[in-house]
């Protein structure tokens, strides 16, 4: 039993068990200084369904040795011009978010595509690199979003100004498009939306099926080992490139989820740093820089937005103030920076 | 050199690792000035004795070591390399230590520059000292004096030709003011002949003033030239110290490799006559680029069913010529696999082709160490040969059959005695034995027409050892297969191959059936082709 | 670091070793026109920059000569020196004394947080750049805590003005009223209309001497060694872990003085923003300078500063006048910012990549 219990520890890791602790505590507490539980439940749970694809992107470069896509922002490029375009097409409910989709994955896939190219020549480094080819994609979309000749009266700046506006708002196109007719609602506070959650499953489903097939499988070798990979026969770098691909259009369609259940789009900075909560969550997950799991994703987000949830919430009720922020930067950073500076067991 | 103390002895060296015992009673001594040649084959015990000499913790780490080491009559015990250093010891790799933007100067005084000093050395420490390169430069020169070449101590290193970085390596070591013992590992490898030449003077010169040298090399030639006495080690044991002015290269090639020819064919039932069909695979000025086992023009012809070895010392190329065709280093020339040629460079032509491929390269290319035995085991014929995969939508999904995947793992498991705790249990976890024979099955799971096995017994237990030769056999005997088998152990090859080539420097030194006296294997290794030991016959000489 | 090939350089590898700044000096010579600004107004614009902004960017410099890359922890050592400045505005110390107290309190603090980098950056070796960078993250955040709900509480601050109206956590703006440009006037030179800050140059001129005595020293040497190849530095005998340490300390430090220097020109401290983009600046303008990730020269940062500055002034006016967006231009300089580092980063991992092969390369073909 103690045995069972070390083990445990060991493959665990004492940040992710202090973190795990934490949260529970955190639930326990609440309570007791006048937080619902089932409103902290349901908000937790609603997140978890709003972030999950995005951390679902991170695991197909991961497996493949690329690392943690810090470049996520380039998928969530991608399914902004989906979203804004489908808003400008004016389609509302189910079919318009089916006309961001369909706009935004094969603009994602070239994007991933020639990102993987690049990806491809810079072996080792691939990180940092991701990180500012995210940052400039996010910059230069900034000027592009004041250039391109969007013209629906819900996005532009008003008073006959050009170019579109920082938030755009979702409501009265497509959003909650996913569980406006299947959710639950129990009592005043605790909503659950089904809708979201199933498609949500449906992507975790597809990834799973994906890492079971032939090609998902080379995938996991080349992450593992790419010597063996290449010596087995295998083209490391188209391996690569389709790990990539995979991953930015999971971004694209990820950014949808989200702003369907958030109710906005964010343009211009707003995609800047959104790659850093869900590196933190797959991390938080139990992922390591070159493995992650399906289960790695749906305890790492549960983790990660209880933490973001459940902080602001207590916290501010015990002490008056708001740590949330600096909690969260404090957590997020600090997983990162735990899975940078592991020893990396395997070959690389 | 008529001081009494030698300025080296060694007595009664023994080391052990781990129950595998590599040296036995080594003994030599060496006075200042003189320089003694060491010759043995791999695994003769060369580096272990060198390891033990400049206080590697290697040793240290691993039990220690018997007998005793003696310095002008002192006996030491050397617990790390600074010791050595400091007893008066420099070593010279095989891999220069050469940071390649400095200049040679740099290189010499690298970690032991001179310095002035300075007020801010008060407050920072030593290390703000600033450098007094004229004083630099001058000790640099000085040291290449001694060499007697003509290196200019302002050259970067990455602008000098090879034999010159060697030199820079040697001077290095003689600045040591303390330095009176030189080891020179197999330092005229890298070197074209002039620059050997050079260096042996180089050497010569340095003897001269007092400085003792250990040269290990295998080529014989210029043990002859250069050192005073040699000894040569073979299975851990000095088999023969004498004086190069009373023996000759043959001479010394038979202490090398001769053995006593052991009852080897006691144990043999069967005197079967091998019978082989056509010529199955051919090369044709074959190289390969691979770092350290350069290949530089390599034609064989092998036979279908045959088992043939390829032999030679370490770094001659033998290792390069697997990889090379497997496409895993790039390689060129021609190479035919029945009578077609076929694409080089391409890891997943080769395999298609039907040639499967055991590396020595266990850890780094032959297994995923983080994954269960069984996708080790069927990697390569699900990705080449689409085994274990379902197909569904038409073939548009291949899904992983996991089921057939533990089955086929299953077999092996019990087929080859892999010890584990079951089919998904990590490759990492294993023996090194029981490693390897997870690299064979992956290999025999895509049923090859041609086998390359390299290094297939090293590090591995007796038991395994037997196992895994066996199974080679019985592999050769019931399907047929061709197995090219590429080994650093002499007698290993000559237990199980037909007919064994002997890579020297990149090239073929010469071809013979595995039952040709020993010594003859050993001159070939040794680079000595005599006119009588040319044989490319194929006129199926029997097991 | 790379040798140059011995004879005739071509024209064409002058063009490709100097690629960035090259077009950098293009873009510039197009925008400055078209922004309409005046001689005079850009050159006190450059000279006030460059007081302000050049020691921070050769506080860059000592990382890159020990092969440890592109120090994206410097934003520690930034905020080491607001934590000073804090406390002596505080305590109302003005002059050059508030601001050599103020390095005085820094430098502890900066001391320690460059031990804490340097010592996460040796466990994370081959991944400096991301570590250092999420590790400035990871500080900022620590640095909240401290500044936010820290002081004022436990750490007293007497002076109301600092703080929040809730009684904790000092103001996001904070005047620095009695040491605004005391270095910069400390030895006033006015020619025709420019102010020319003497003090800070000399300051900055005493750092460079420091930077080029530095590399003769034997501490200089050992990392220059070490940044080229560790495995061999360390079988010499150098103590590998240790000097990288060093270096990331020096660079912290030298990044608190820089930090210091660059706010008692503005006049004014951002508590949680100003130390954001300190690293961000600094190490795009090392890049534009014509630096790579592993080679860095004294020229590099001046060039690097005005250049990078040239354009920061410069593209929302140019933008305003060629597009009519003030916007666009200030988006413009923010892509190049990040496009350029991103352009070093994929220059120096392909070369990288390319040396290697080369390397093996030469072993071949030698009968």
């Amino acid at each position: 039993m103690k045995e069972k219990l070390q083990n445990f520890i060991e493959n665990a890791g004492w940040p992710r068990i202090i973190i795990g602790l934490f949260l529970v505590s955190l639930f326990i507490a609440a309570p007791f200084v006048g937080v619902r539980i089932d409103a902290s439940l349901s908000d937790t749970l609603v997140r978890v369904g709003m972030n999950g694809v995005l951390v679902l992107a991170m695991v197909p470069m991961v497996q493949s040795g690329c690392g943690l896509n810090f470049g996520l922002p380039l998928g969530i490029i991608a399914g902004l011009v989906g979203a804004v375009t489908s808003i400008q097409i004016g389609i509302t409910g189910g079919v318009g978010f089916l006309i961001a989709m369909i706009i935004a994955v094969p603009i994602a896939a070239v994007l991933g595509w020639l990102y993987g190219q690049l990806l491809n020549r810079v072996k080792g480094d691939e990180m940092m690199i991701a990180t500012y080819v995210g940052f400039s994609s996010v910059a230069l979309m900034c000027m592009a979003w004041l250039l391109l000749p969007y013209t629906s009266p819900t996005m532009i700046w008003g008073y006959g100004g050009s170019g579109l506006r920082t938030t755009i708002s979702v409501e009265g196109f497509w959003l909650n498009a996913l569980s406006k007719y299947l959710h639950i609602q129990i009592g005043e506070f605790f909503y659950f939306p089904i809708g979201m959650y199933m498609f949500f499953a449906l992507m975790v489903f597809l990834i799973w099926a994906f890492f079971h097939t032939k090609t998902g499988t080379a995938i996991t070798a080349v992450g593992s080992n790419p010597d063996f990979a290449r010596a087995s026969g295998i083209d490391v770098d188209k391996m690569r490139t389709i790990s990539v691909v995979i991953s930015t259009v999971l971004g694209a369609i990820g950014i949808l989820v989200y702003e369907q259940s958030f109710g906005f789009i964010q343009l211009y900075m707003g995609p800047f740093y959104m790659a850093f909560p869900a590196v933190a969550a797959i991390l938080l997950g139990g992922a390591s820089v070159n493995k992650a799991s399906m289960a790695n994703v749906l305890i790492g987000t549960f983790l990660f937005q209880g933490i973001l949830t459940m902080t602001p919430s207590v916290i501010n009720s015990v002490m008056q103030t708001d740590m949330s922020e600096v909690i969260r930067i404090i957590v997020s950073n600090g997983m990162i920076l735990y899975a940078l500076t592991r020893k990396v067991t395997v070959k690389r | 050199m008529s001081a009494e103390v030698p300025l080296l002895k060694m007595e009664n060296i023994g080391k052990e690792f781990f129950g595998n015992r590599v040296l036995t009673d080594v003994s030599f001594s060496l006075m200042p000035g003189e320089i003694l040649g060491l010759v043995g084959e791999n695994g003769a015990g060369k580096s272990t004795l060198m390891n033990i000499l400049f206080g590697m913790s290697v040793i240290n780490e691993t039990g220690g070591h018997e007998g005793k080491v003696y310095i002008d009559g002192n006996e030491v015990k050397f617990q790390n390399p600074h010791d050595a250093l400091d007893a008066g010891i420099g070593m010279v790799h095989q891999e220069f230590s050469l940071i390649p933007g400095f200049t040679a100067t740099e290189n010499i005084l690298l970690n032991r520059e001179s310095t002035n000093y300075n007020p801010l050395v008060e407050v920072f420490g030593d290390r703000l000292k600033t450098l007094d390169r004229p004083e630099m430069q001058s000790r640099a020169t000085k040291a290449i004096n001694k060499l007697g070449v003509a290196i200019s101590p302002d050259t970067l290193i990455s602008e000098m030709p090879v034999g010159h970085k060697q030199f820079t390596e040697i001077a290095r070591e003689i600045d040591r003011r303390k330095t009176r013992l030189l080891v020179l590992d197999e330092p005229t490898a890298v070197l074209a002949e002039s620059e050997a030449q050079v260096l042996i003077d180089a050497l010569k010169k340095l003897s001269k003033q007092g400085i003792a040298m250990i040269f290990i090399s295998h080529r014989l030639q210029e043990i002859i030239d250069l050192c005073d006495k040699l000894i040569v080690l073979r299975d851990g044991r000095v088999i023969q110290e004498v004086k190069t002015t009373e023996t000759n290269v043959r001479q010394i090639a038979s202490w090398m490799v001769g053995r006593q020819m052991a009852v080897d064919s006691a144990g043999q039932t069967e005197a079967v006559e091998r019978k082989f069909g056509d010529v199955i695979l051919k090369t044709e000025n074959l190289w390969v680029d691979m770092p350290g086992e350069t290949v530089r023009d390599v034609s064989i012809e092998v036979r279908r069913g045959e088992i043939f070895g390829l032999g030679g010392l370490a770094g001659q190329g033998k290792v390069g010529i697997s990889n090379g065709i497997m496409g895993l280093y790039v390689a060129g020339g021609n190479v035919f696999l029945r009578g077609k040629k076929i694409k080089l460079n391409d890891p997943d032509a080769a395999l298609k082709e039907g040639m499967a491929f055991v590396s020595e390269d266990r850890h780094g290319v032959g297994l995923l160490l983080e994954e269960g035995i069984d996708w080790n085991i069927a990697f390569t014929a699900l990705q080449v040969q689409n085994k274990f995969v379902k197909n569904y939508m038409g073939g548009f999904v291949r899904w992983r059959d996991d089921n057939a995947i533990s089955a086929c793992t299953e077999n092996y498991i019990k087929a080859l005695e892999i010890r584990c705790t079951g089919p998904k249990q990590r490759a990492i976890e294993l023996s090194g034995g029981n490693q390897q024979k997870v690299c064979l099955a992956k290999a025999f799971a895509v049923a090859p027409e041609i086998l390359f096995v390299s290094e297939p017994t090293r590090g591995i237990d007796v038991g395994a050892k037997k196992l895994v030769l066996d199974t080679l056999r019985r592999v050769n005997e019931k399907t047929g297969a061709t197995i090219i088998m590429t080994s650093s152990e002499l007698e290993e090859l000559r237990s199980i191959c037909d007919r064994i080539a002997i890579i020297n420097e990149g090239r073929v030194s010469g071809i013979l059936p595995a039952k040709s006296p020993a010594e003859e294997f050993g001159l070939l290794m040794l680079g000595h082709v005599g006119t009588d030991l040319q044989d490319n016959n194929l006129s199926g000489s029997g097991r | 670091m790379a040798s140059k090939k011995k004879g005739s350089m071509s024209f064409k590898d002058i063009i490709a070793n100097n690629a960035v700044p090259i077009i950098f000096i293009a873009l510039s010579a197009v925008a400055i026109p078209i922004s309409g600004f005046s001689a005079t107004y850009l050159i006190q614009e450059m000279l006030t920059r460059l007081a302000r902004n050049s020691f921070l960017v050769l506080s860059l410099l000592i990382p890159i000569l020990a092969g440890m890359g592109l120090n994206f922890g410097m934003v520690l050592g930034a905020m080491a020196g607001q934590i000073g400045m804090i406390f002596v505005t505080d305590w109302a110390i003005v002059g050059v004394s508030g601001m050599m107290l103020a390095a005085l309190i820094g430098t502890p603090i900066a001391i320690l947080l460059g031990y804490i980098c340097g010592a996460v950056l040796n466990r994370a070796k081959g991944r400096e750049m991301v570590t250092s960078y999420i590790l400035g993250f990871f500080i900022n955040g620590v640095y909240q805590l401290v500044v936010l709900y820290t002081m004022g509480s436990i750490i007293p601050i007497s002076n109301p003005q600092l703080v929040l109206s809730r009684g904790y956590g000092i103001r996001n703006a904070i005047n620095l009223t009695g040491l605004r440009h005391v270095l910069d006037n400390l030895i006033p030179l006015r020619i025709s209309t420019i102010d020319v800050p003497i003090a800070t140059f000399i300051l900055i001129g005493i750092f460079c001497l420091f930077v080029v005595w530095f590399r003769k020293t034997k501490l200089g040497q050992d990392m220059r060694a070490l940044g080229q190849d560790m495995k061999v530095a360390e079988e010499a005998g150098i103590p590998v872990e240790r000097t990288r340490v060093i270096a990331i300390v020096i660079s912290t430090v030298l990044a608190c003085y820089g930090q210091i220097i660059f706010l008692q020109n503005i006049g004014t401290m951002n508590t949680y923003n100003s130390h954001d983009q300190a690293g961000m600046f600094a190490i795009a303008a090392l890049l534009i300078g014509g630096a790579s990730v592993s080679r860095a020269t004294i020229t590099n940062v001046f060039v690097g500063v005005i250049l990078f500055h040239m354009m920061f002034v410069v593209s929302p006016m140019a933008g305003k006048e060629l597009i009519g967006q003030a916007q666009l231009g200030e988006y413009f300089r923010v892509f190049v910012s990040y496009g350029i580092i991103a352009i070093a980063l994929v220059l120096h991992a392909w070369k990288r990549m390319r040396e290697k092969a080369e390397a093996r390369r030469s072993l071949r073909g030698e009968k």
